[in-house]
């Protein structure tokens, strides 16, 4: 793709708004549309076009496959962690009402920490699932 | 909602406008023998498909259609393509088997769906049942999440159900994101080794040969 002037440009314009728009969806995901899933797929989408345009190669340096691969289970972990704290301070697994002093307050934190645990976890399935298929190629 | 006569007319027609190429492009598609631009048109199919569903106030899943239908499964549909051949096979004579399995299946789905309320009905269950309890036990008796009388008062009531009401579905939907990554590591990436970047061999020496 290093022949295509006009699609590297709008490219390296759009990929800081598509995760800016990402990290909206995931933080602002309880007061406006969306959560974790869109946040963790529109994330993705980002990473892949940058790998797309400027090469699988410079898509793993922004993204290492180790790293990536770890923050599968980091997410799934956040999000079963947060059901553990709850569990420690008194609660049911996944009580969010007693994370905070107030009911309402410890409902929104664990809200908000799920999501980022769901959000982590898609962003780097679909990361890898990109790396997998693009890493591939024809075996005759 | 207060629109006016202008308004919804437009809407209407835009959604007939959506639903009409909708249909001309699933049709295109099932008829076209260049895979490539098969492929290309799934793309355009689920961007119609987001557009809808932003119509019918939905935007959580237009923008995930829009991501994974329109940008990474055509992705991986090009992937593919780049493995195997570009065209389909030619059709081998008319089978009238299928065309029958197809029909049965098509008229059993049009009857099950007459049993469903009509779209819009106010008194369909979607609009009774779990709808406004779930929106009072969030957001408190008027269903205005800055009353402070709720048990969540967020005002995105479908994210205090998927991540609190429901956690232990979000929970069990999370692991199976995470299975099917772990699924395509352990399928795919054996692969790594032929693509030009030499990995050095595993740690462990008893895999005795080159696999």
């Amino acid at each position: 793709m290093n022949h295509y002037a006009i699609l590297r440009i709008v490219t390296k314009l759009l990929i800081p708004y598509i995760l800016l728009f990402g990290l909206y969806v995931q933080f602002h995901g309880d007061f406006g549309p969306g959560g974790g899933f869109q946040a963790g797929v529109i994330f993705a989408a980002g990473i892949i076009l940058y790998g797309l345009v400027f090469g699988i190669g410079a898509a793993r340096r922004v993204a290492p496959a180790p790293v990536v691969e770890r923050l599968i289970a980091v997410g799934l972990l956040i999000y079963a962690g947060t059901g553990i704290v709850g569990m420690l301070k008194g609660g049911n697994f996944l009580e969010y009402g007693v994370l905070a002093h107030e009911a309402q307050h410890g409902q929104h934190l664990g809200i908000l920490i799920v999501e980022l645990g769901v959000g982590i976890t898609v962003a780097a399935v679909m990361i890898t699932v990109f790396f997998a298929f693009a890493g591939r190629e024809r075996t005759e | 909602m207060t629109e006016s006569a202008a308004t919804q007319l437009a809407t209407q027609l835009i959604v007939i406008l959506l639903l009409a190429l909708l249909g001309a492009t699933a049709i295109t598609i099932a008829r076209m023998r260049q895979l490539w631009a098969a492929v290309m048109l799934t793309g355009i199919f689920s961007f119609l498909g987001a557009g809808w569903m932003l119509i019918l106030d939905a935007p959580d899943v237009a923008f995930t259609e829009a991501a994974v239908g329109a940008g990474i499964s055509t992705f991986l549909m090009l992937a593919t393509l780049g493995l195997t051949s570009r065209e389909a096979k030619p059709p081998t004579g008319f089978k009238p088997v299928p065309l029958v399995v197809v029909i049965v299946t098509g008229c059993a789905l049009v009857y099950g769906t007459l049993d469903m309320p009509h779209y819009g009905d106010p008194a369909g269950h979607i609009h009774n049942y779990p709808n406004p309890s779930y929106i009072v036990k969030t957001n408190g008796a008027k269903g205005n999440p800055t009353d402070a009388d709720g048990e969540i008062n967020l005002p995105n009531v479908v994210t205090a159900i998927l991540a609190s009401y429901r956690g232990y579905d979000t929970f069990g939907e999370t692991t199976v994101i995470l299975t099917a990554g772990v699924g395509v590591i352990l399928l795919l990436r054996r692969e790594r080794r032929t693509t030009g970047q030499p990995e050095p061999p595993p740690a462990d020496a008893d895999t005795g040969g080159p696999s």
